[in-house]
């Protein structure tokens, strides 16, 4: 036994060291628990419902650890001064009480749940008296097009729009299934070739946010990010214009380029954007339509 | 001729043929052994055509540890390019390695470690349990084995021959469709699961006549311990969840081999079908797994803590309560879908409603220890560690069902710690709890408890380490299967810990390889004579350690749930009538349709047709042979029996 303890406490020791270590060395760097720390309305309310839940389900846990703890210790076979009953089978009462507590605090999380999930719905639209914006997203090898169908531009692996405005995601995909996901904004959703999903966001606070994609799409997969940045409406008319100064303009012809299997470094921005891209996109899987290079062998 | 089997499948990198050496030189090492021992014959005649289900079970276990290492392996290279792959550096793995390892690590840890473990504690003790001389159907056992080992062998040979899946291990389409994934990597994932997946039906059909038609007179459905419900509940799971896994992992094939459509956008084809099919297996799946770990449990808590177990009518609900909710929560795997809120709130509800069932049964456990006498013994530990490790993440899991939570979590590494929290602390723990508990029984010494205490305080204090900040990892918005990430994130730090936290669960893994040597070696001082290690209470402790071929020389009747504790407190010893035992034939034929299922996902994989009709003709052959054949068991004298028996019940 004394081994066994010397063994435990060295791991102890480790365990320690090392989130000293850990914590010493973190101070250089920008510890960012995103999820906990929103920025918009959608996150912000997500983050309270997490806690909620949370701290309805330590009114079970707590106890278990402290009884776990209290029985082991009291009743350990060493200490023969304990009650030792060994026909003791059930308890009705008690029982009851457990199947009853965790049955009520699954009833109010019940609630929380369904009212929570209509509440946050992805494709419930936010009510806001500020116009929103819509901007198409297409998830594609290994790279995510941005399409502003008002405003006649897109980019690529960078997205903007304006601070307190809700922005409403059109998002699917030319690719393998992919997870579109900025976590200080709010929850994800998947981006499904031949499907549309949409996704309304707000930020209300200024900022650069990461972006990125939570559901693996292949080789190239680690470069599916981007950056959401939310700007006051001047900075915003000012990066419209400057995308509007690029050189590229994003045609059938040069969608067929960009789909192609490639990671970009850098964004990418073009001054005009086909109309309807996003609807052929869309469409261009649904039978009878125009068969891409996948179909047929 | 070879399909598309050519030279070029033999060309790997350096990570790869690290691999390989390593497998072949286990082989050579083996193979070594067993020509200069001659022990070849031994090996064909007393194990690989053995139907004996305590054998079989050893081979179950054997096969599943050595996948578990390779598993290990695996999650020890994850874990090193995730602490190192940062901003300039790429780390040691190209992106298609790591994603051929994370997607073996899953396959293998999932189908053919824990699968493997839980089949081999249920060949080892349900029979023992019920007071049964065998199994239902011996043959269809070591058929289901040989599909299962043969599997795994499968999955082995894509590290030689050609490469592995890279589209994780549920290999979502369109991703695992051809388009995507053009090379022979998914199809070898597809037939390695599909001939264990057909093995594990055949077994879990033979488990369940087993319990329900075998059980000892007297021993009705609610006098049986309660591992053996814990296993009827998973039996009955598999049941119904194998078949939409075998047809899933079909349409996949047809797909990709024959160019349909099932799931890939086009044509009506639909992706999203596909993985509503495989989590409507795969969240049964979860359950099967864990099932039998609560069952042992049950056992160990009671036995260790020397008391009935508590509150048995409520454990029996809780599990079929389990069985039944596992079927409708299956999408709670893609709330992200975007199918609407009503089905979401749903799916989310009757997810949480699982936690009821689950809390009643840590409830009870813990009643059972109330006004015991607990010994700390290894599966004690374990179960203890469990306790402390699966709360965590049931609680992770709760979140996780509320949908939007689930939003700002979903495919994070929040969602990863999770799910290996519940395995791991769950599954993993509670089968390590068994494995300890029911060795003697088998092999009629103890293991070494000091290497055992060792070994479980690095798994718990590893695990804590490597997945506590992934948990915190996840909020920081870090996703699954990343082979590299920008420094700044912040993510490196949190990761260096979780692999110092991996190498620490490699330390336990050390000191189980090093029990287990240590215990070989010491056996005769850790003999079992008594049949009765652990002052247990349940019939398997009322036989020999290791139990005669036969199990069981009397099948007198039983009337109590602890049967064994019940007889030995009222003194009885059954008065033996010695009688001659039928036996089942040892047979060659299951590790011969073993070893054509192979062919035939191998010719499959390659496109050798020839070698699928060939192989497949053969396999009828070789089924309809055994039909014909009538004399597939012996009969043990009543004579030797009395013999054995006197001799106190070892046959070995």
């Amino acid at each position: 036994m004394k081994k066994d303890k010397l063994v435990f406490r060295l791991l102890i020791v480790l365990d320690v060291l090392l989130l000293l270590a850990l914590l010493a060395y973190g101070k250089h760097v920008d510890f960012n628990l995103q999820v906990l720390n929103p920025k918009g309305q959608i996150a912000d309310k997500e983050r309270t419902l997490m806690l909620e839940a949370a701290l309805l389900m330590l009114i079970v846990v707590v106890p278990v650890y402290l009884m776990t703890a209290y029985i082991a210790f009291k009743y350990r076979a060493g200490n023969q001064r304990a009650k030792y009953s060994p026909d003791l089978d059930g308890n009705r009462k008690l029982e009851i009480t457990w199947w009853a507590i965790p049955g009520v605090i699954i009833t109010i999380l019940a609630v929380i749940t369904f009212k929570s999930s209509h509440d946050l719905d992805p494709f419930k639209k936010i009510s806001s008296p500020v116009k929103p914006i819509t901007i198409e997203v297409v998830a594609l090898d290994w790279k995510w097009l941005f399409i502003y169908p008002e405003q006649n531009v897109a980019s690529v692996n960078f997205v903007e729009f304006p601070v307190n405005t809700p922005v409403n995601f059109e998002i699917t995909a030319d690719a393998p299934m992919n997870s579109f996901w900025i976590p200080q904004l709010g929850g994800q959703i998947y981006a499904m070739s031949g499907m549309a999903t949409e996704l309304s966001l707000i930020a209300n606070r200024a900022g650069d946010y990461y972006g990125s994609s939570a559901n693996i799409s292949g080789r190239g997969f680690a470069a599916m990010k981007f950056t959401a940045r939310a700007t006051d409406r001047p900075g915003f008319e000012q990066w419209l214009a400057y995308a509007k100064q690029s050189e590229l303009k994003l045609d059938t012809g040069a969608y067929k380029q960009l789909a192609r299997q490639s990671t970009i470094s850098q964004p990418v921005y073009y001054s005009s954007a086909q109309k309807g891209l996003f609807n052929q996109v869309l469409t261009k899987f649904y039978p009878f339509a125009e068969v891409g290079h996948e179909g047929g062998h | 001729m070879l399909g598309r089997l050519n030279f070029d499948a033999l060309h790997h990198g350096t990570v790869e043929m690290v691999g390989i050496a390593s497998m072949f030189g286990g082989l050579i090492l083996a193979v070594t052994a067993l020509t200069y021992f001659k022990r070849w014959k031994w090996l064909w005649r007393v194990w690989l055509t053995s139907t004996d289900p305590k054998k079989i079970g050893v081979m179950y276990i054997a096969t599943a540890l050595f996948m578990l290492l390779r598993g290990a392996v695996d999650a020890g290279m994850m874990r090193t390019q995730q602490a190192i792959s940062v901003g300039d550096s790429t780390g040691f793995l190209n992106p298609d390695q790591f994603q051929q390892v994370f997607s073996a690590h899953g396959t293998i840890m999932i189908f053919f470690a824990a699968m493997g473990l839980m089949f081999g504690l249920i060949n080892w003790i349900v029979p023992l349990q019920i007071g049964a001389r065998d199994v239902a159907f011996p043959f269809l056992n070591a058929t289901s084995f040989w599909l299962f080992f043969m599997g795994a062998m499968l999955v082995n040979t894509s590290l030689v021959v050609g490469e592995f899946s890279a589209a994780g291990w549920l290999a979502y389409p369109p991703l695992s469709e051809l388009a995507y994934s053009p090379s022979v990597g998914v199809d070898y994932w597809i037939w390695a699961l599909q001939i264990a997946g057909v093995g594990s039906l055949l077994a879990g059909i033979n488990f369940l006549v087993t319990i329900l038609r075998m059980r000892r007179l007297g021993m009705t459905l609610m006098k049986m311990p309660m591992f053996c419900w814990s296993v009827l509940g998973t039996t009955t799971l598999i049941i119904f969840a194998f078949p939409i896994l075998t047809a899933t992992l079909a349409m996949l094939a047809l797909d990709r081999s024959f160019g349909m459509h099932f799931f890939t956008s086009y044509y009506g084809g639909n992706p999203m079908m596909y993985v509503n099919l495989i989590w409507a297996w795969g969240h049964p799946e979860v359950y099967i797994l864990i099932l039998p770990a609560f069952g042992v449990f049950s056992e160990v808590v009671a036995t260790f803590s020397r008391k009935r177990l508590f509150g048995y009518t409520s454990m029996v609900w809780a599990i079929w309560a389990i069985v039944f909710l596992s079927f409708i929560v299956w999408l709670h795997h893609f709330f992200t879908m975007g199918a609407g809120a009503n089905v979401n709130a749903f799916f989310g509800v009757m997810t949480m409603a699982i936690a009821v069932p689950t809390g009643v049964k840590v409830f009870n456990w813990l009643f059972t220890m109330y006004r015991g006498r607990i010994r700390f013994t290894t599966p004690m530990l374990w179960f203890l560690g469990f306790v402390a490790t699966f709360t965590i993440g049931g609680m992770a899991g709760v979140l996780m069902a509320v949908p939007p939570a689930d939003f700002q979590l979903h495919n994070s590494l929040f969602l990863v710690a999770h799910f290996h929290t519940m395995i791991i602390g769950g599954v993993v723990f509670g089968y390590f709890a068994g494995l300890t508990y029911w060795f003697p029984k088998i092999f009629g010494f103890k293991l070494n408890e000091r290497l055992g205490r060792y070994a479980f305080w690095c798994w718990l204090v590893g695990f804590l380490l490597a997945f506590i900040p992934l948990y915190i990892l996840g909020f920081m918005g870090a996703t699954r299967r990343l082979d590299h990430y920008d420094a700044s994130l912040g993510w490196q730090q949190l990761f260096i810990v979780a692999g110092v936290g991996v190498a620490i669960i490699g330390l336990g893994l050390f000191f189980q390889v090093l029990q287990l040597i240590v215990s070989i070696k010491d056996r005769h001082k850790n003999l079992d004579k008594t049949g009765d290690p652990w002052d247990g209470r349940t019939l398997e402790w009322s036989t020999a350690s290791p139990p005669p071929v036969y199990n069981f020389a009397s099948l007198s009747a039983v009337d109590d749930r602890d049967a064994f504790w019940a007889m030995k407190r009222a003194r009885v010893k059954p008065a033996i009538k010695y009688e001659a035992i039928e036996i089942a034939k040892n047979t060659s034929l299951p590790i011969i349709i073993g070893a054509l299922a192979f062919t035939f996902g191998f010719g499959f994989v390659w496109h050798m047709y020839w070698l699928v009709a060939l192989s497949f003709a053969a396999l009828i052959t070789v089924i309809a042979w055994r039909a014909s054949d009538d004399a597939t068991e012996y009969t043990v004298p009543a004579s030797e029996v009395k013999r054995i028996e006197l001799a106190g019940g070892n046959t070995a």
